[in-house]
């Protein structure tokens, strides 16, 4: 039976387009159940964006819950990955308390993941791939990325308190430069060392203005040893990788860098991006390296995903991407 | 997508002087001088849109996106937790959130606090920073009045000059902050609109009294 596109609405189509990209480019889609021990999440809480989880006691007296997040179900199901890298994509609802509601929410999100012997070819191809997303979703959209090492980098250098990390992080992501300015002079942080992290706030845009910006920044400071400069290089160099490929791919417009966006340290590193739609308030696509989570989920292999928050393109007005065919 | 900038003021005093700052960077609206029912304001030229709404309304309407960018307090954003960006200090509206009780007060840690105040979220995150154990009593008005009648140990509010403080025979305690009206946006229409709101930004900048 052929079925009448009209029929769907724009989430479905867009739900679907974004299935059938990922598929198309080799990954297999991941079933879940809606259910998880609560021990998952209990375990690893501060992943999640809000503390705040359904549970229930299952028959045989397990406590559970409805799941809050899908990367956590993923990474315990797949635990001898070798040195292959194992491309899955889900599209699953989730249930987390919503910031700004502050009450529970099912959220529809659709991602992938990437796990295993992740190289700078995959981390671009999945950020090729979250742009690709972004297409899909609308013809006006840009893909903000950062590389947290840079300030995982920068904070070891500075020696601070994680109370100040956590406060000057925050700054970071608002584009605070002015409270900042102020963090940095009541951890007593030197005027060379605060004016490199309000370069974090101040620079952002278009690679070609960004990347010369950071490299002067940091890589011309007497501030660091050979050993600290050779980190940042190597940084700002990942930075630079999926510049080249965006370039290659035709998608360089649609990227910028961007250190507002920012995720967990103690889960997250290196490449980290969040996605918007013109006309959407919010961002729709989030994602990044999550080493750190495999690592303290007893893996030793990398991973890089991402997911699309289907439930923020209501606001859309129209599905103006690729034509999607629904297949007979 | 329109290129004009909505424009989110907060209505009252802190707004009209919010909006002389806008006036002297540049982008001046003088329909809004007039003194009417109106709510929206244009000036196509200047690329400017601007409306009033309820202070504590601005932040909403930046965080989803019915404004690209506004002017709110510190104090709301901190409250709220609004996911925005915050570009700019405007050094006006000035005054400290603070914890304040009656002179002398001290204490000892044997009872629960109990904490009187309009910022819940702020009272709760500063006590639970020392480990406090705390009775919040959410008020919305009057706040001074809840240690003088016993409702409450030390209320957690905004001191301007500390008049009413004094009057009342209360004191501040502890400063948890400093609170000025701040220029934020929203922050997809910052990736698309960067150029107009990074002008007005630094046409604000450039404006600042200190």
């Amino acid at each position: 039976m052929k079925i009448n596109e009209e029929i769907f609405s724009n989430k479905e189509k867009a739900m679907f387009a974004l299935r059938q990209l990922y598929a198309k480019h080799g990954f297999s889609m991941y079933r879940m159940s809606k259910f998880e021990e609560f021990g998952l999440y209990a375990e690893n809480m501060d992943f999640l964006d809000s503390g705040q989880i359904i549970t229930f006691t299952d028959t045989d007296g397990m406590l559970m819950a409805l799941k809050p997040d899908v990367t956590l179900s993923i990474v315990k199901n797949n635990r001898h990955i070798g040195n292959r890298i194992i491309k899955l994509y889900y599209n699953e609802n989730i249930y987390r308390v919503s910031p700004k509601t502050r009450f529970f929410k099912e959220i529809m999100q659709v991602g992938l993941e990437c796990l295993g012997a992740v190289d700078d070819a995959c981390i671009s191809e999945v950020l090729l791939l979250a742009a690709e997303s972004m297409k899909v979703l609308s013809d006006e959209a840009k893909l903000d990325v950062s590389n947290l090492d840079i300030l995982t980098q920068l904070f070891e250098s500075c020696g601070v308190t994680r109370e100040t990390e956590e406060q000057i992080t925050m700054c970071i992501s608002s584009k605070n430069a002015h409270g900042l300015e102020r963090i940095c002079r009541a951890a007593d942080l030197g005027p060379a060392r605060a004016e490199l992290l309000k370069t974090l706030v101040t620079t952002y845009g278009s690679p070609e203005e960004v990347i010369p910006k950071l490299e002067k920044s940091f890589l011309d400071n007497s501030l660091f040893t050979f050993e600290e400069k050779d980190s940042f290089r190597k940084s700002i160099g990942a930075l630079r990788k999926i510049v080249d490929a965006f370039r290659e791919a035709g998608l360089e417009d649609m990227l910028n860098i961007d250190f507002s966006v920012v995720s967990d340290l103690k889960y997250y590193n290196g490449i980290i991006f969040k996605g918007f739609v013109a006309g959407v308030p919010d961002g729709v696509l989030s994602g990044g390296q999550y080493d750190k989570l495999m690592k303290r989920m007893k893996r030793t292999s990398r991973a890089i995903g991402f997911g699309v928050y289907m439930d923020n393109l209501g606001k859309l007005s129209k599905f103006d991407g690729e034509e999607v065919e629904i297949g007979e | 997508m329109s290129n004009m900038i909505n424009i989110a003021l907060p209505k009252g005093r802190l707004g009209d002087k919010v909006y002389d700052m806008f006036e002297k960077a540049g982008f001046e609206c003088p329909a809004i001088r007039e003194k009417n029912r109106k709510l929206i304001f244009e000036n196509p030229e200047a690329g400017v849109r601007y409306f009033w709404v309820k202070p504590s309304d601005v932040a909403i309407y930046v965080e989803r996106g019915a404004a690209d960018i506004g002017v709110a307090g510190k104090d709301i954003l901190m409250e709220a937790g609004t996911d925005v960006y915050e570009l700019l200090d405007l050094n006006v509206g000035k005054c400290t959130m603070a914890v304040a009780g009656p002179a002398g007060f001290s204490y000892d840690r044997s009872n629960e606090l109990r904490v009187a105040t309009k910022f819940v979220n702020v009272a709760r995150e500063f006590y639970a920073a020392s480990g406090t154990d705390i009775d919040i009593i959410h008020l919305n008005g009057s706040i001074e009045l809840a240690p003088i009648l016993g409702l409450s140990d030390v209320i957690v509010d905004l001191v301007e000059t500390g008049t009413t403080l004094k009057e009342n025979n209360l004191e501040v305690i502890d400063v948890i902050a400093d609170i000025s009206a701040r220029l934020i946006s929203n922050k997809s229409s910052f990736k698309f609109k960067t150029k107009q709101i990074v002008d007005i930004s630094r046409r604000l900048e450039s404006v600042i009294e200190d």
